[in-house]
């Protein structure tokens, strides 16, 4: 029994010193190339790239760990715009990683939502308020569609909406006409 | 004479002035149903705060402004809430917004109107009155007025009264200035007590002579009426400030800056109604143009449907296709069954004849005349080139928001390119990159401060942990 306690403190002890050198390292490392291309990144925090989260990813990007094309909420945009930051040729989205969707928020059905906590703690941008035992909101100002909090409902409470077009986003579209004007 | 300067470019289309101004500004009946959006103003969307069933009377505040930037709604008339809810409104993407409908109950029962004596007022409640009173800038930019009136630390010399009208077709203010001249004297004094300035001046195109002679009758010694050139776009501001002040205002700088602010006449009749009166913003006169029987002014109360007002003009047709503002620089409206708003100035019934269908575009010749006939003195050829091609970061290196959207250079154009279209798309595509910019901003410094926490916590459980631990290891020796 003491031993156990032993080995669980020591290592409790161990991992706590190591977390702490991480958030060191992750406030002195933050050099400039990551940060561009953090700064390209849209932010979501869907570790749809195969990371953690975006800045994970920048980070494998400045190492040449990771391909510039892993990112669906980015987009074509975002890959044309990291090819120009670091020179190199443009290249597809890679479909392994996903499509890329329109943007979407989450909703949760308030009424069927048991208040487990369990979508909190998965929403990377602690856009989700609520306590235990409590029905749960999303703040729609804060969320970035990023489904992480889709899976983890026991009760498939949570949908994902599509934003609608309304006057305060809505856009002046492209003239479009019949475009002689080649040059 | 005053020594007047000019702007460079500009051009002459048509006028099409004289048949709406053969009578008098006509108020048409009361309608049976109004709609009126909530967002009628720059700024945030007033919240409302009546509900439906409500009986409500002429000039009760139906919204009010909420933050700084916004601006109250008012009932124009008595009547009971029919709904609040989403209902078309004009605005070029044919979407809704969150309106209030209103049936009038034909009594025109006001509520009790409280007049201010503004020479015994200070500024600020001044201010507070118009922000109540709903009144925005009614030339067609709907900025709130009282945002305008404060000078903060800046000394405001001239006080600039727009009566240009510079846009072919509209003529609702040179009615106003014709027939409610004192009006827009006495509403021009109160700005200038507001902002403490030295002088007014009335800029108005000569081909306004009537408007001209009334206004001077009017205004005595408390302002200077100046006949302007006619040459669109003589009304923009900052043309109109430099061709009766010859302040040149920079680029990205405001005319404020250089001691000079800048109204549109009607709503300086505005500003003496809601101070002299305590009568909100509740009506605005509408010219109704082009194809219809009876061109002319309307005094319609807001929320009165457009196609009512056409019909009150004597079109009476099924699919009216109309431009709200002018053929310059308005738009096609989607639908003619959407509510008047505090921005509409003026309606173009379309027709075949009137508005003949623009060539297919050609590709630019780089005859430079778009940039020749430019106001703003900008390029609008490399401008184009660069929103063709979405290239907006240039676009934005060659002064794109310093275009005012007058579409000269779309006038002159030998190749019929609408080139406008294109800038609006540049600009819109900037401004949605700008609020996606800021969303991941802040995504990335939530996410950040979740990260911290959850490091934070783990580091404190694993600490308590230890500490724990060794506490019982220490007594079980
Ligand atoms: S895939 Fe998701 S987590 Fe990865 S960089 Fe893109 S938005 Fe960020
Ligand atoms: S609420 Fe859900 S979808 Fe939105 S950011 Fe949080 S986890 Fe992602
Ligand atoms: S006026 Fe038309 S054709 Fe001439 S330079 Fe400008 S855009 Fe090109
Ligand atoms: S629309 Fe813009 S670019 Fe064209 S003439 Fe007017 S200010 Fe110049």
């Amino acid at each position: 029994m003491l031993d156990a306690i032993l080995v669980m403190s020591g290592l409790a002890l161990f991992l706590g010193s190591v977390l702490g050198y991480a958030s060191i390292r992750f406030h002195v490392q933050g050099n400039a190339l990551v940060e561009k291309i953090d700064a390209i990144l849209p932010q979501t925090q869907c570790a749809q790239c195969g990371f953690p989260g975006c800045r994970p990813y920048a980070e494998a990007i400045a190492e040449g760990r990771a391909d510039i094309n892993q990112c669906p909420p980015g987009g074509e945009a975002n890959i044309h715009k990291l090819a120009d930051l670091l020179g190199v040729e443009f290249k597809p989205l890679n479909a392994e990683h996903g499509e890329p969707k329109p943007k979407s928020l989450a909703f949760i059905d308030e009424s069927t939502c048991i208040g487990c906590t369990l979508c909190i703690q998965a929403c990377p941008v602690d856009a989700i308020s609520g306590a235990p035992k409590q029905m749960h909101t999303i703040i729609a100002s804060e969320c970035t569609g990023c489904e992480l909090c889709v899976a983890p409902c026991p009760v498939d409470c949570i949908s994902m909406v599509p934003v609608a077009e309304n006057i305060s986003n809505w856009k002046w579209k492209r003239p479009s006409y019949l475009e002689q004007d080649a040059a | 004479m005053r020594k007047l300067y000019h702007f460079n470019g500009g051009v002459h289309p048509p006028q099409h002035k004289s048949e709406s101004t053969r009578h008098p500004i006509i108020k048409p009946p009361l309608p049976e149903k109004l709609v009126i959006p909530l967002h009628q103003h720059i700024g945030n969307t007033a919240k409302p705060v009546v509900s439906k069933g409500e009986r409500v009377l002429k000039g009760q505040k139906i919204g009010r402004a909420e933050g700084y930037v916004s601006s109250a709604i008012h009932a124009p008339t008595s009547g009971t809430i029919l709904s609040i809810e989403q209902e078309p409104v004009p605005h070029p993407s044919g979407l809704r917004d969150l309106c209030i409908s209103l049936e009038p109950d034909g009594m025109e029962e006001w509520i009790e109107l409280q007049p201010v004596d503004y020479l015994n007022t200070d500024p600020s409640t001044l201010r507070n009155r118009l922000r109540d009173a709903g009144v925005v800038g009614l030339g067609g930019a709907v900025f709130p007025s009282f945002i305008k009136l404060n000078p903060s630390n800046r000394k405001i010399r001239t006080l600039v009264l727009n009566g240009a009208e510079c846009e072919p077709y509209i003529t609702c203010d040179d009615m106003l200035m014709r027939q409610r001249a004192a009006e827009i004297v006495e509403g021009a004094k109160i700005m200038r007590h507001m902002l403490q300035a030295d002088e007014i001046l009335l800029g108005i195109e000569d081909n306004k002579p009537e408007a001209i002679a009334a206004m001077k009758a009017a205004s005595g010694d408390e302002m200077e009426v100046v006949a302007v050139p006619t040459i669109y776009p003589g009304g923009g501001a900052k043309q109109l400030i430099r061709v009766l002040t010859g302040i040149e205002v920079p680029a990205g700088e405001r005319s404020t800056d250089l001691g000079v602010q800048c109204f549109n006449v009607a709503t300086a009749a505005s500003v003496y109604r809601a101070v002299r009166y305590g009568e909100p913003l509740i009506s605005r006169i509408v010219t109704i143009a082009g194809n219809v029987a009876n061109p002319g002014n309307y005094e319609a109360l807001i929320g009165t449907m457009i196609d009512h007002l056409i019909l009150q003009a004597g079109k009476n047709e099924e699919e009216n296709v109309a431009i709200m503002g002018g053929p310059m620089m308005g738009f096609d409206l989607p639908s003619v069954r959407v509510p008047l708003v505090k921005a509409t100035n003026c309606i173009i019934v379309k027709s075949e004849k009137l508005f003949p269908k623009r060539p297919a575009p050609m590709p630019c010749i780089r005859c430079g005349r778009c940039a020749e006939s430019c106001p703003a003195d900008l390029q609008p050829q490399e401008l184009y080139w660069f929103s063709k091609a979405g290239n907006f970061g240039k676009a934005q290196e060659y002064a794109l928001f310093d275009c005012i959207e007058c579409g000269c250079c779309s006038y002159v154009c030998p190749s019929s390119i609408p080139l406008v279209q294109f800038y609006r798309y540049a600009k819109s595509e900037i401004w949605a990159q700008e609020r996606e910019k800021k969303a991941s901003d802040l995504a990335r410094i939530r996410h950040d401060f979740r990260i911290e926490r959850i490091e934070r916590e783990k580091r404190e459980k694993a600490e308590r942990l230890a500490q724990k631990s060794a506490k019982a290891g220490s007594e079980q020796e």
